[in-house]
């Protein structure tokens, strides 16, 4: 196992004091309520929850769910079973930015697996852990629209493509030095093809 | 050169903002439809137009608006399906990403044929820097009245809206995409209701791919019965193919209807040929869901008739010899791709996928994976493979959704048409697994 993530360090929130959305991340919230027929607001969950996972430090914990079904006015459980059912809600802590590597068909045929194990290696964990320093959490994932232009792997919003091992220790290195939580709503995404 | 319908624009610089696009010819069909022509005379040229559905399908799509129940005071919508999740595809996203506006003009001028107040563009959790632009473009619709209230004064107003998934692949099953757009779990409903009658909110609703939709716009512009000469047969008009695998020129591409699919793997001005000068062995020509094909079969059917870049040619010969062109995700595979691995890639996929209401599809496409696991990790039998079959072959028409069966056919496949590759490694307990990087290294030096 990779080392303990102290997912609540890097909470926003926490250092608030509670969880309260930002101003900014309100404006988007209500933004997004006002495009549903009335009494429809419960449509704005999945979005809503990529709000929150932004903003609550990458992860989707009990008091963020409870805190996001208290804005739309809907039940814990409603919020729980959606987060619960879509692979891009972390429901335990991760790393500041998480890496998904696309392992299927097309991937695969140009080497995906080649670069799992590259990222093992280069960061001394395996596939579903976070590195030590809490940085980089490994994931695979399935086909991500990129197939052209394999072998990629996405952090946040960021799609990376055509993959070599020199690319990836630079992309890395370069989120390391950033530093910054990445999430899948960042504005500054970027996409290397 | 084919003609192009949909990316004719692509490479043109500022083609993502609403002046080039319009500089460009864009929002015509807005404005003819709006200003010169009836609802329903739009949907009629999209009849004539012979326009089948591009999500995977092929379900034409002028009949389809025509069964879109319109009660009196109940809304109707429109849904534009950009979750694009079948392994193999990746056109949506091109087209969303350089032109996005050519699917913001569609979903105006689909709307007012289907008189829809409002539309949504689901899109895939993944693809969020593109719901951006999608939303910028939006913006500068609604700037430059284009939409909003009273769209260029002729009474009509819609408003369009984008909305995010968040990683799921049933999301793009027609029925789950609904429950998802309602804040639910991307389960798939059970139909009868269809979606005409009975779709989002309980309201009839259309739900179009995004290719679908943009088409509706040279459509509108040159006429039905001009784009329906394109193409062959009722393989009417453009298809945008995404190609990836082992080729030259990965990418996506807007072919005619009809071109040979030797054509389409082997010139310059598509894939461009196999890598490394190595031989073709297999083609899953329509995303991961249609049978995979080996060279022989794809190149000519089996009657010997060159094969056809159409929905009948590829067809031709049922599931026995032929295959499907689905969502157009285009994967080829050269002579030393390991079948059976591929087809693992495949079963893991549906595994994680399956959203797991029908018990065949839950439990089958997890068994399936495990035995394909058995293979790579040479462990498994002969009389597996007959195993794998019979799996496969109890899933087929007994779940709530395609999935199950989509899950099934390339299992199916793979055995039928490279039965000895699963024997050959049954019989030496072993899978030699070769890294691609190894592969290269060998092919270089
Ligand atoms: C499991 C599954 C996944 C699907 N994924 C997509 C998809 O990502 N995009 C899409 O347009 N259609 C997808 N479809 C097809 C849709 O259900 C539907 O037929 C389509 O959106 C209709 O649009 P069209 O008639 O314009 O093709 C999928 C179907 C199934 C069963
Ligand atoms: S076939 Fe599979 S994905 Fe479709 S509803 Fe049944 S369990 Fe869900
Ligand atoms: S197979 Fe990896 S992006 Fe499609």
């Amino acid at each position: 196992m990779g080392a303990q993530v102290h997912g609540a360090q890097s909470f926003d929130a926490a250092k608030r004091g509670k969880i309260v959305f930002s101003e900014d991340a309100m404006n988007t919230v209500k933004k997004i309520m006002s495009r549903y027929p009335e009494g429809r607001t419960k449509s704005a969950l999945i979005p809503v929850l990529h709000v929150a996972q932004a903003e609550f430090g990458g992860w989707l914990s009990p008091e963020v769910m409870d805190y996001v079904a208290s804005v739309l006015k809907i039940e814990p459980i409603e919020v729980f079973e959606v987060a619960s059912f879509y692979t891009m809600f972390n429901l335990k802590p991760v790393g500041k930015v998480v890496i998904e590597v696309c392992q299927t068909s097309s991937c695969w045929l140009n080497g995906a697996e080649d670069i799992v194990k590259y990222i093992e290696k280069k960061l001394h964990i395996k596939v579903g852990e976070t590195s030590s320093d809490g940085m980089f959490t490994l994931k695979v994932a399935e086909c991500l629209g990129s197939c052209g232009t394999a072998p990629m792997m996405q952090c946040g919003a960021s799609f990376h493509e055509n993959l070599t091992y020199e690319k990836v220790d630079k992309i890395l290195a370069d989120y390391k030095a950033d530093g910054r939580l990445r999430s899948y709503t960042d504005k500054d995404y970027k996409n290397t093809l | 050169m084919g003609r192009k319908l949909l990316l004719h624009n692509d490479h043109v610089p500022g083609i993502h903002t609403l002046d080039v696009y319009r500089a460009n010819g864009g929002y015509a069909s807005v404005e003819k439809a709006l200003k010169t022509m009836t609802p329903d005379q739009v949907t009629d040229e999209v009849k004539k137009s012979g326009l089948r559905g591009r999500g995977g399908a092929g379900f034409p799509t002028g009949m389809k608006w025509s069964f879109l129940a319109k009660p009196e005071g109940v809304p109707r919508y429109l849904v534009c399906n950009a979750d694009e999740s079948e392994p193999g595809t990746f056109k949506d996203r091109y087209l969303m990403e350089h032109i996005p506006h050519a699917l913001i003009e569609g979903m105006i001028t689909a709307s007012y044929a289907l008189g829809a107040r409002k539309s949504y563009i689901y899109i895939r959790g993944e693809y969020f820097y593109v719901s951006r632009i999608l939303e910028q473009a939006i913006d500068e619709a609604y700037a430059a009245g284009l939409l909003g209230e009273n769209i260029m004064g002729s009474g009509f107003s819609h408003d369009c809206y984008v909305q995010v998934g968040a990683g799921a692949y049933i999301c793009g099953e027609e029925t789950a995409l609904l429950e998802s757009l309602e804040g639910k779990r991307g389960n798939p409903r059970i139909k009868p209701p269809f979606p005409a009658v009975a779709g989002l909110y309980g309201c009839p609703t259309v739900v179009n791919n995004v290719e679908t939709i943009a088409a509706v716009v040279p459509i509108v512009n040159m006429g039905g019965e001009e784009y329906a000469k394109i193409g062959v047969g009722k393989s009417t008009g453009t298809k945008l193919i995404s190609a990836s695998g082992h080729i030259n020129k990965p990418g996506v591409y807007e072919i005619e209807l009809g071109i040979t699919v030797e054509e389409f793997i082997y010139s310059e001005q598509y894939c461009g040929g196999i890598r490394n000068s190595k031989k073709l062995k297999a083609v899953v020509a329509g995303g991961s869901s249609v049978p995979i094909l080996p060279t022989d079969l794809i190149l000519k059917t089996a009657k010997g008739e060159p094969r056809l870049m159409t929905y009948e040619s590829l067809s031709d010969g049922g599931f026995q010899t032929g295959t499907m062109l689905g969502s157009g995700g285009f994967i080829v595979m050269d002579e030393d791709t390991s079948i059976v691995k591929n087809l693992f890639t495949f079963s893991r996929f549906y595994h994680h996928e399956s959203c797991g209401q029908c018990s065949p599809c839950r439990e089958g496409t997890g068994w399936m994976e495990k035995i394909l696991k058995k293979f790579l990790d040479g462990t498994a039998v002969e009389s597996d493979v007959d195993l794998l079959w019979d799996i496969q072959s109890k899933i087929e028409g007994k779940t709530i959704c395609p999935l199950g069966e989509a899950a099934a056919w390339p299992v199916a496949a793979a055995i039928r048409h490279f039965r000895h590759e699963f024997e050959e490694i049954a019989k030496k307990k072993k899978f030699n697994d070769v890294s691609h990087y190894e592969r290269l290294r060998k092919a270089n030096a």
